[in-house]
C-alpha cells in the first residue's frame, strides 16, 4: 500500500492523524526551523517525544520537518533541532538546506534523511546528487511536475519519492519565492512563514470583507462570501486598461484553490511513487481527521484496484475549490 | 458546511434580567480558571498573546464576551457597549461550538464565512491553535463542577440537547 504522510501542527492533531489511519505523521518544532512557524502551532521537545511514543505504539512513524534555511551565524538552532529530533526517536528528518543536510549526515549518520519540497529538486540529476553526496533516502517532489515527469524521474533515481496529494498549493518552485518577503519582510524559506498572520488584517468596509497583507489589499469579497487567506500569489488584482484592452480584475498568479489529486492516486502508484503527502500542519485536528480518513480509504481502494472516491473534501479546501494541480497540466 | 440553525432571534433581543451578565461572566471565569489550571498548555501555546483581549461575539447570543487569558477572566457585556479589545471573533453559537469541540475545522468555518475575525490575526490564530490542541469538552468541564447526581443529569441533558438541536455540546470522541 502507498504510504500516507499526514500533517500535525499540535499533539492533538498528531493523535487525530494516527487514529484516523496515517502511516506517517510529520510535524515541526515551535520555532523558525520549520516552514509552518505560526503562532500557537508546533511541538516542544517533550511533546515530540510523547508524539513519537503515541505513534509507535500504534504502528505509525513521525517525521520532523526542519526545512527552512539556516541564517548565517544562527546555524546552532537548526543543528540543535536535528539532534533533538534524533534524540526524540523521529523516523526521519525533512531537510532543505544543503549545509544542514551535510551536517546531519555527518553528525547523525544513522538518522534517516528526507529532502524537503523546499529544496526544489525537480530532476533526476539534482536528486541523485543529494542521494550520493548525503545519503538522502526520500525526496518530496515539487508541485510543478506532471505524472509523466514523475514517472521519468523514478526511472532514473534509486531513492523513494513522495508527492503532495491534498491541501494548499504553492505556485512557485518551492524554496524560491520572495513574494511574502516583499510584502512583509518575512518569508517561508527563511522565517518559516508565508504571509504571516502578524501582517494580516481583515476588515469590513462598505459591506465587503477586505483582507490585507502588509497593508496591501489582496482580496475584497462581498459579506457572506468565502474569504480566502491573503497570500500575494493567490490575490485578486486589477490590471489597468491599456491601449489594447480594458482594465481586468482577476487572480493574476493563481486562483485560491487547493490541490486534490485523489483521482490521480492510481497513476501516481503506477509512476512508482512511494508516499502521498497531505499538506496542512496549520489546520485543525478536525481537518486532519477528516482528510486522513478519506485518503486512507483512497489508498486502500487503490491497493485493491477499486475506483477512487471523489469530492468528499471540497468544504475543507481553501476557496472551497480544488484542482489536480500540475499533475495533469490543467493548471495555469 | 452544514451547521444547525441559529439560536432563536428572540434570544438575542430579549432584555437581560438584572445581574444576568455579571453572573454569566463569573460562571465563565470560573470555568476558564478550571481549564487553565488543568490544561496549562493552552496558555503556553498562546505565548505573548496571553495578554491579548479577545472579543467573542456570539451573534445569536444575548451578550458580548471579553476573554482576557492572562487575567484568567471572561466578562459578559451588553451588546450596546463593545469593550476595547485586541482581536475579535464573530459568528453563530453553532460555529463556535463546532470549532471548540473539533467537529468542524476552524479554517473551513472561516473560509466559508461562518466565522469572521478582525484585529490582531496572530492572536486569533494562536487562540485557535491553543484551543484546538486542548481538546476541550464543555459538557465534561461543566459536569466536573457539579456534584453527583447533578453531573450525570447534566451529561444526559447535554446529550439529549445535542441530539435534538444538532449543536456540538461536547467533544467528538476519537475514532476507535
Amino acid at each position: 500500500m502507498m504510504e500516507l504522510v499526514c500533517p500535525a501542527g499540535t499533539p492533538a492533531a498528531l493523535r487525530a492523524a494516527v487514529d484516523a489511519g496515517a502511516h506517517t505523521v510529520y510535524c515541526g518544532f515551535a520555532d523558525e526551523t520549520n516552514a509552518r512557524n505560526f503562532p500557537g502551532l508546533n511541538f516542544s521537545r517533550e511533546e515530540l517525544a510523547e508524539g513519537v511514543a503515541y505513534a509507535r505504539a500504534r504502528g505509525a512513524r513521525v517525521l520532523v520537518a526542519i526545512n527552512t534555511f539556516p541564517r548565517a551565524g544562527g546555524q546552532a538552532l537548526w543543528h540543535r533541532a536535528v539532534a533533538d529530533a534524533h534524540q526524540a526517536g523521529a523516523h526521519a528528518v525533512i531537510l532543505a538546506d544543503p549545509g544542514l543536510i551535510a551536517h546531519a549526515a555527518e553528525a547523525h549518520p544513522d538518522l534517516r534523511l528526507h529532502l524537503s519540497v523546499q529544496a526544489a529538486a525537480a530532476n533526476p540529476d539534482a536528486i541523485n546528487l543529494y542521494a550520493e553526496a548525503f545519503g538522502i533516502r526520500r525526496v518530496v517532489l515539487p508541485r510543478v511536475l506532471t505524472v509523466e515527469e514523475i514517472t521519468a524521474i523514478n526511472r532514473e533515481i534509486d531513492i523513494e519519492t513522495e508527492v503532495f496529494v491534498f491541501g494548499g498549493l504553492c505556485v512557485m518552485a518551492e524554496g524560491r519565492c520572495s513574494l511574502s518577503s516583499w510584502a512583509t519582510g518575512l518569508s517561508p524559506n527563511m522565517n518559516g512563514v508565508c504571509s504571516p498572520a502578524s501582517h494580516v488584517a481583515y476588515e469590513e468596509v462598505a459591506g465587503n470583507n477586505e483582507a490585507r497583507l502588509g497593508g496591501y489589499l489582496i482580496h475584497r469579497t462581498p459579506k457572506g462570501a468565502p474569504v480566502p487567506y491573503p497570500t500575494l500569489c493567490k490575490g485578486c488584482f486589477t490590471a489597468p486598461a491599456t491601449r489594447t484592452g480594458p482594465a481586468q480584475t482577476g487572480h493574476i498568479f493563481e486562483d485560491p484553490v487547493s490541490l486534490d489529486a485523489t483521482e490521480l492516486i492510481p497513476k501516481l502508484q503506477k509512476a512508482g511513487v512511494t508516499a502521498l503527502k497531505i499538506e496542512g500542519r496549520q489546520r485543525s485536528r478536525a481537518y486532519v481527521a477528516q482528510v486522513v480518513r478519506a485518503f486512507r480509504a483512497a489508498v486502500e481502494a487503490a491497493e485493491q484496484g477499486a475506483p477512487m472516491p471523489a469530492g468528499l473534501l471540497a468544504k475543507l479546501t481553501e476557496g472551497q475549490a480544488a484542482t489536480t494541480g500540475a499533475y495533469a497540466k490543467t493548471w495555469r | 458546511m452544514t451547521l444547525p440553525r441559529p439560536l432563536p432571534r428572540l434570544f438575542s433581543r430579549l432584555p437581560l434580567p438584572p445581574l444576568a451578565a455579571p453572573a454569566l461572566g463569573l460562571a465563565l471565569t470560573r470555568l476558564l480558571r478550571r481549564i487553565a489550571t488543568r490544561q496549562p498548555a493552552i496558555l503556553s501555546r498562546l505565548g505573548p498573546y496571553q495578554a491579548a483581549r479577545f472579543l467573542i461575539d456570539v451573534q445569536d447570543g444575548p451578550v458580548l464576551l471579553l476573554m482576557e487569558p492572562e487575567a484568567r477572566r471572561i466578562t459578559a457585556l451588553p451588546r450596546r457597549a463593545p469593550p476595547p479589545h485586541d482581536a475579535a471573533i464573530r459568528g453563530r453559537m453553532a460555529a463556535f461550538l463546532a470549532m471548540l469541540h473539533g467537529t468542524e475545522d476552524g479554517d473551513a468555518l472561516f473560509f466559508s464565512g461562518e466565522l469572521e475575525i478582525s484585529g490582531d490575526t496572530s492572536a486569533v490564530l494562536a487562540l485557535r491553535n491553543a484551543l484546538d490542541d486542548a481538546e476541550l469538552d464543555l459538557t465534561g468541564e461543566l459536569a466536573a463542577l457539579a456534584r453527583p447526581p447533578f453531573d450525570r443529569w447534566l451529561r444526559r441533558a447535554s446529550h439529549l440537547a445535542a441530539q435534538r438541536s444538532g449543536y456540538a455540546l461536547s467533544r467528538e470522541e476519537p475514532l476507535a
